[in-house]
């Protein structure tokens, strides 16, 4: 099988996959090294084109799966493809076709103008000049960066950094988007924006996009599909209508809520 | 193979990281250049205390006369070298030194979701041209000494002695990056590598035999900093190894560097392996 039809057939592709961690506790002449299983066992697969919303309280595996589909952890066990590739194998070319936005941290480079990190962007992905020309245009127009390029990015507010991060990640025009909490310190009106964005990016150019929150909003303004991972495997995975039908009376919130409390009662 | 997704390769001679760390620096000069007074005073910081540095040496060679049979000249020589090499390492690569932080912040974690060398992308930020402010004074220390001594040249001296200058150059920045690495292992290790990379430099700016044999020899076979100055020197001054080690050992240099770089690119990989991220 090639590559090529294996990336048709799933974007992400992960079986089984889990990360322990080895943590030395207690004072030094009596450190005992303990294996700590971060993310336990995720079975995921993303088809390409949908949008995807991974929720889970925090310390739940979240952030390390999203980092496995990365490359940036290696996964203890477990199979995992993405994009084709196996992430912490193939990093450096995972890179080329996915694009990643950490919402806690910028991808940009903090002490040059939007412009300048926008532009070094470009020649580190190897984007060709006119294809970059017109995707830039694209993208500074949607997401309204004009006012803001020769800011240095230290200056930008949260909600025009997370535009210009969220420019970065897309000048390759990646098949897949994966972002951690994109929304997360964003006021109502950047949160809008960028989920208008989204939106429109998956509707129209069929970018396929995984992301983590702990916004509800980000869920029912975007994503058909949710997976609730709590205590490192997956809790739910399925529509928003089926989430809702677990608990016909109540708000999403509160259904959410107790597939956490029901994780936190297992063994 | 056909690959709808992986952007069209771009014909190129020269290596990609090579082409990345260019673009990189180039972007980081710029930048630096846009605060004209910021970068005098710093790389004028950094040339006084070359000359402050250079200064204790002179007042050392000037009171004892010679050091280890070594003239001033020849003392000038051993500085300039040791300076300059460590000037241009820590040029290219000084900041991966900084690797603990990086961790720390996460930033770590957006440079591994490029598609360029977590390597040439620490190496490079914040690259600056201060640090010219070193290489050049130490270059110019160097010169002055080689006049003042007046070995004989040939040709075949000068090239050999290029190539023991740039090895000079590789084996600190491997020195350098094996240093850094420890952080990926134990958080706070900057001090620690600090003592073998700065401290390192302080020991080969004067003539290594008057450190004694023990020492020497550590720096020799150990942490191969004897190659970065003290060698060259003993080679392009024609002198015999006060210390007793076989006169060969000053071709050694180029090996010893290759070495040192192999070691080093192991540390990292087995660094970048050993990496966990942090929390969120």
């Amino acid at each position: 099988m090639t590559t090529e039809e294996h990336t048709a057939r799933a974007m992400v592709e992960a079986v089984g996959i889990g990360r322990d961690f080895t943590v030395a506790e207690g004072r030094f002449p009596r450190r005992v090294k303990r294996v700590v299983p971060a993310v336990r066992s995720i079975d995921l697969t993303v088809r390409p084109g949908e949008i995807v919303a991974c929720l889970g309280p925090n310390g739940a595996g979240k952030s390390s799966t999203m980092k496995m589909l990365t490359g940036i952890l290696s996964p203890t066990r477990g199979s995992l493809r993405v994009a084709g590739l196996e992430p912490s194998r193939r990093r450096t070319t995972l890179a080329r076709r996915i694009g990643v936005v950490f919402g806690q941290r910028t991808g940009l480079w903090w002490d040059l103008p939007l412009r300048d990190s926008l532009e070094l962007t470009r020649h580190l992905y190897r984007v060709p000049a006119a294809e970059h020309a017109h995707r830039y245009a694209e993208l500074t127009e949607l997401l309204e960066l004009g006012p803001f390029l020769s800011t240095p990015v230290r200056q930008l507010s949260l909600g025009q950094r997370m535009r210009g991060d969220l420019t970065a990640a897309l000048l390759h025009n990646p098949r897949l988007l994966v972002l951690d909490e994109p929304t997360i310190g964003l006021d109502v009106v950047s949160k809008a924006t960028i989920r208008s964005f989204l939106a429109r990016l998956n509707r129209e150019e069929g970018t396929t996009i995984l992301l983590t929150t702990h916004d509800l909003g980000d869920v029912e303004r975007l994503c058909e599909r949710v997976v609730v991972i709590d205590r490192g495997s997956v809790a739910f995975d399925g529509g928003l209508d089926g989430l809702r039908a677990r608990d016909p009376g109540s708000d999403i919130e509160t259904v959410v809520a107790g597939l956490y409390r029901d994780g936190a009662a297992r063994p | 193979m056909a690959d709808p997704i992986a952007p069209r390769r771009v014909p190129h001679l020269v290596p990609r990281p090579v082409q990345d760390y260019a673009r990189l620096a180039w972007t980081w000069t710029r930048t630096a250049f846009q605060y004209p007074a910021g970068l005098a005073l710093m790389t004028t910081g950094v040339v006084l205390s070359v000359v402050a540095e250079f200064g204790a040496v002179l007042v050392v060679f000037w009171r004892a006369g010679e050091l280890a049979g070594f003239s001033m000249a020849e003392g000038m020589v051993v500085y300039g070298l040791a300076a300059a090499a460590f000037g241009t390492a820590d040029l290219l690569m000084g900041n991966v030194e900084r690797l603990g932080e990086r961790i720390r912040s996460g930033e770590l974690d957006t440079m591994l979701v490029r598609p360029v060398s977590p390597l040439v992308q620490m190496a490079t930020d914040d690259f600056s041209p201060r640090r010219l402010g070193k290489i050049l004074p130490a270059l110019g220390i160097l010169a002055a000494g080689l006049w003042w001594a007046a070995p004989e040249w040939t040709a075949g001296k000068a090239l050999v002695f290029a190539v023991l200058m740039v090895s000079g150059v590789v084996i600190c920045a491997s020195v350098w990056l094996v240093g850094a690495c420890l952080q990926f292992f134990v958080a706070d290790a900057r001090e620690a590598a600090n003592s073998v990379t700065y401290g390192g430099q302080a020991l080969t700016e004067y003539p290594l035999a008057v450190y004694g044999q023990g020492i020497v020899r550590a720096v020799t076979f150990t942490v191969p900093l004897a190659f970065v100055s003290w060698q060259p020197v003993l080679y392009v001054l024609d002198r015999p190894d006060p210390t007793g080690l076989p006169d060969a050992l000053r071709f050694a240099g180029p090996a010893v560097a290759v070495l040192a770089a192999a070691v080093a690119a192991l540390a990292w990989r087995t660094g970048l392996r050993h990496y966990r991220s942090t929390g969120s």
